[in-house]
């Protein structure tokens, strides 16, 4: 669509246009915090790495059987980082563990804000029992401790990538179901929902057309950060040994390398990088969530 | 010696606005200054100015002479000494100037303790005399803020701002959050306690028909300066300054039905204070500005007995007729 | 029973506007006091049985967490194990899974109820006596460190929002993010790396794990402990004080441009006594709920660093449970640290209004 001389009035394109101005809007003002632009361009770079990873160190190198050196050598020109009890390159294994540790958070991410998403609007929605029953389950969910019912979780199902991403999603929505409703209730407290309601709006119309988008740029600043606490809660996990053990995650490498004896040889080596690889992840995507934030809130501005 | 004299202050935030430029002010025992504007004046900035209470960063230049000394110039322990029980603040919106989790009784104590070395035991005598003599019964010492009414509790800021005995109160909008009855109550308990005790009293509004029914005298300020002063009744009823028309105007007088069905109103809105317009800063929103007004800054000029006006119509000789009407003019 | 949230605040319950003389002296003396008394007690009952609904949720929930969802949990725990069908059936028997589920169901809450959660099937013992028995050694450790980071984090919160956007506190609230992102069992590796089996010119100074060296009594055993216990608390109070710091710090911000502490300051009072009494009573508020959190985390969250360090405690026993899985023995721990967390819950709703004058009345 041609947009410079041709007057658009359709609502659709008007609608199109305000939203491309409060990107704009966003973008300026999420600029100006300096966390947050590391955030984002560390995770541009390490999501660059998990999809190049192949090209990068060989589609190979996380063989067993044909490993090219020697178990547990120190750092060296072929081997930068070293190498596992296999031989492995231990830098090929952390390059290809930022594949699972962004899969998990990014999907236990979206599995508890997706959970989150509809208990808050639901729960926030509707008046009566069951709105009350909603909450009660929320409220109850929000004092187990997670990470013990997470563990629980994964203890009793099968050990695969998918228990670890639905154990964390299960466990981590009900903060997000609060914010939500609260946001929820102020949003229909607002006039223009009662002229939705006035004129024929439905429930599902008012709940998907309307609380949802005003809802959305809350759930997005919550959602960076229980995207930091799912990547620690994956690595928690595998290196509990409830992940899928054929997998290279950071966590599982962690473990490895307790098992094969690295923490009392000394080998630093092997253990820092997934640990710093893990804490540099967590931090970008803290530091981002913290930028949105205060760009939505910017009463909390002074805190960047 | 006056009690306060305020000679030339200027405050300018960090931010670079200019909140305050060159006022200059007196208050003598005994007497009720009432300072009005709309809100973003500079009327809350002045006030905080005058204890040296704007946050760090603010740059403040002239003189406040409290007592014939330079608040500015004072070391830090001094101004310490001088708050409250030199001159003391009531603030507008209790709720929120009276600490939650505080009884109020030990929120009266807090200076009496700090600065009049009192025992636990004198303070709380003294608390209980202060409220009964607000109205409130010594019992309400107990009372957290929240459990008080809005009427109460600015009682209880009142008391707190007696508990020094200071000569100088500053209430800044103190009757701005209570609704009309309460209103009355509260500035009759402050008429009545000032002349008691021969205070002097600031008192800061937007509302010009409290401000002229309380104070002796009344200065006008608009975008950091004062632009009329005079009488507080001859201010509001017959101002020179447009501004100052326009301001009385926006109250309707009781027995003046024209004034009733018309309340007027000023269009526009005050300047930013981080950018304010050339010349005289009210020019573009007046009705009788002139192309000097633009070019020009207008001075505090004498308009009249004891009156004194910023604005190009007013001369020293023929201040009342030369001033042309806001009111005649369509906005 | 919320966990992040800080009760509802109860508005004020104050008589018609400016009634100065009406509310006479006597009402105003023992009316409120007695309101209040008789409205805290309600509030603290509610408080309580809301608990109680809670702690039987729990109890549920473990019951089907374990024997609904995994497909066979005598399969489950004895694992690749050659087991005979006979062996199978006899656990099978043990375990009480070869009766009816409302059976079981029964069974198990009336034991639950009187403290018999089973018999471990690792160690052979009951599941209560081997919780009692570590116990002790994970309230040394995550005690000691819950009130060295609770304290830190309140301290350094204090003071960087203090001095917001000084040098000092860009530094620490970086820092502080950074540790928070930290995986706290990685951490303790790194120390054990470091610190006990030393690098490059660093000895070993102190063990790489447990809780005793062994042999030792009296003062000689209390150093000796205390010098296991160094490397495990540096480790939580490293990933703990953050996030103190950082709740403590924004909440303090909030305060900041209060009128109230305006009010302070016009009194005369110095800028540590603004801060002290006005400013910090207020801004506890948020951080005492965290803490409350944390402490019921005191007896559940620690599974991972006392797995490292390779202390006796729950959370060590929690890891060797995982791993076998011996289910009875997990599902106890659960239920442990679940409870401690539902208690600690409620025992600051139970304080909250002793901080907060605003709720609960």
């Amino acid at each position: 669509m041609t947009t410079q001389s041709l007057k658009v009035t359709s609502p659709r394109a008007l609608a199109r246009a305000r939203k491309r101005q409060s990107a704009a809007r966003f973008w300026k003002s999420y600029r100006s915090h300096k966390g947050g632009l590391w955030g984002l361009g560390l995770l541009f770079l390490i999501a660059l790495v998990a999809i190049l990873a192949p090209v990068l160190v060989g589609e190979d190198s996380q063989s067993v059987t044909d490993a090219p050196g020697g178990p547990l050598e120190g750092p060296s020109g072929e081997f930068p980082l070293g190498t596992d009890q296999f031989g492995r390159s231990v830098l090929a294994l952390v390059v290809y563990g930022a594949r699972v540790s962004l899969t998990v958070g990014l999907l236990a991410a979206f599995l508890c804000v997706a959970i989150g998403t509809v208990i808050g609007i639901v729960a926030g929605h509707f008046r009566g029992w069951y709105s009350t029953v909603l909450m009660r389950i929320t409220d109850w969910f929000l004092v187990m401790p997670t990470l013990v019912l997470a563990i629980a979780l994964a203890t009793v199902m099968d050990r695969s990538m998918w228990t670890v991403i639905i154990a964390i999603g299960v466990t981590t929505w009900p903060t997000t179901a609060r914010l939500v409703r609260a946001q929820t209730l102020a949003v229909e407290s607002r006039p223009y929902i009662e002229r939705a309601r006035a004129l024929g709006g439905g429930h599902g119309h008012i709940m998907t057309r309307h609380v949802l988008p005003n809802v959305m740029p809350l759930v997005l600043a919550q959602t960076t950060m229980i995207i930091s606490s799912a990547i620690l809660t994956e690595a928690t996990l595998a290196f509990l040994g409830l992940s899928d053990p054929t997998i290279t995650s950071w966590g599982g490498m962690l473990q490895d390398a307790r098992e094969a004896g690295a923490v009392s040889a000394g080998d630093w080596w092997y253990l820092a990088p997934p640990g710093i690889a893990i804490a540099v992840v967590a931090l970008s995507f803290t530091l981002c969530g913290r930028a949105v934030e205060s760009v939505l809130n910017p009463k909390l501005g002074v805190r960047s | 010696m006056t009690l306060l004299e305020v000679k030339d202050l200027e405050v300018t935030y960090a931010g670079g606005a200019q909140a305050v430029r060159g006022v200059n002010l007196s208050v003598a025992a005994g007497q009720k200054l009432g300072i009005a504007g709309e809100s973003g004046c500079g009327k809350s900035t002045l006030a905080l100015a005058l204890l040296r209470l704007l946050p760090a960063g603010t740059k403040v230049s002239g003189e406040i002479l409290l007592n014939g000394e330079d608040v500015l110039a004072m070391k830090w322990g001094r101004v310490r000494a001088v708050r409250w029980a030199g001159a003391s603040i009531v603030f507008q919106g209790a709720m929120h100037s009276l600490n939650a989790v505080h009884r109020v009784g030990d929120q009266i104590a807090e200076p009496i303790l700090l600065h009049k070395k009192a025992t636990q035991a004198g303070a709380k005598k003294k608390v209980a005399e202060l409220l009964e003599h607000v109205g409130l019964p010594a019992a309400r010492a107990e009372s957290y803020p929240h459990e008080l009414s809005g009427g109460q509790r600015q009682r209880v800021m009142i008391a707190m701002a007696l508990a020094c005995e200071p000569e100088l109160i500053i209430a800044d909008e103190p009757t701005t959050a209570l609704d009309v009855m309460i209103q009355a109550q509260i500035l009759r308990l402050i008429e009545q306690l000032v002349a008691e005790q021969d205070l002097g009293l600031i008192m800061i509004s937007h509302d010009l028909a409290v401000l002229s029914d309380t104070c002796d005298r009344l200065a006008v300020m608009y975008a950091g300066r004062v632009v009329e002063e005079g009488p507080a009744l001859e201010v509001y009823e017959n101002a020179v300054h447009p501004y100052g028309k326009a301001l009385s105007a926006a109250f309707p007088t009781i027995g003046d039905p024209a004034s009733r069905f018309a309340p007027r109103g000023l269009p526009g809105d005050p300047p930013d204070p981080s950018a304010l317009p050339s010349g005289c800063t009210f020019h573009p929103r007046c009705p009788v500005a002139l192309d000097v007004c633009a070019a020009e800054d207008q001075a505090l000029r004498e308009a009249g007995p004891e009156r004194r006006a910023a604005c190009v119509h007013v001369g020293p000789t023929d201040a009342s007729t030369s001033a042309v009407d806001a009111r005649s003019t369509t906005a | 029973m919320t966990a992040d949230s800080t009760p509802a605040l109860v508005q004020p319950a104050d008589g018609p506007d400016g009634d100065p003389a009406s509310a006479g002296p006597s009402s105003a003396a023992r009316g409120p006091r007695a309101r209040n008394t008789k409205a805290y007690v309600q509030y603290a009952a509610a408080k309580i049985a809301g608990a109680v609904v809670s702690l039987f949720a729990v109890l549920v929930t473990s019951f089907f967490l374990f024997r609904l969802i995994p497909s066979d949990p005598v399969k489950q725990m004895t694992g690749g194990k050659r087991v005979s069908a006979e062996q199978l059936e006899n656990l099978r028997h043990q375990f009480g899974l070869d009766q009816p589920m409302w059976k079981q169901f029964t069974s198990y809450i009336g034991d639950a109820l009187t403290g018999d959660f089973g018999t471990s099937y690792q160690f052979h013992t009951p599941v209560i006596d081997k919780i009692a028995d570590a116990l002790p050694a994970t309230l040394l450790l995550t005690g000691t460190a819950y009130v060295l980071y609770s304290a830190l984090g309140i301290w350094l919160g204090t003071r960087t929002a203090w001095r917001n956007g000084s040098r000092s506190d860009r530094f620490n609230t970086a820092f502080a993010l950074t540790l928070y992102s930290v995986p706290s069992f990685w951490l303790g590796l790194l120390l054990i790396i470091v610190f006990s089996v030393g690098i490059g010119p660093i000895p070993g100074m102190f063990p790489t794990g447990g809780l005793e060296s062994g042999g030792e009594t009296g003062f000689a055993y209390v150093i000796d402990v205390a010098h296991h216990l160094v490397l495990p608390v540096i480790t939580l109070v490293a990933v703990g004080y953050a996030q103190t710091l950082l709740v403590m710090r924004s909440s303090l911000l909030d305060e900041m441009g209060s009128d109230y502490l305006t009010t302070a300051r016009a009194k005369g009072l110095r800028d540590d006594v603004v801060r002290r009494k006005h400013a910090v009573p207020n801004a506890m508020l948020p951080t005492f709920t965290l803490m409350f959190v944390n402490l019921g985390h005191v007896v559940a969250g620690q599974i991972l660093v006392e797995t490292v360090f390779s202390w006796p405690g729950l959370g060590g026993l929690f890891y060797s449970a995982l791993s076998v899985p011996d289910l009875p023995l997990v599902q106890g721990l659960f239920f442990v640290f679940a409870t401690a967390v539902i208690l600690a819950n409620t025992l600051a709703d139970i304080l909250y209004p002793l901080l907060d004058p605003r709720v609960g009345r």
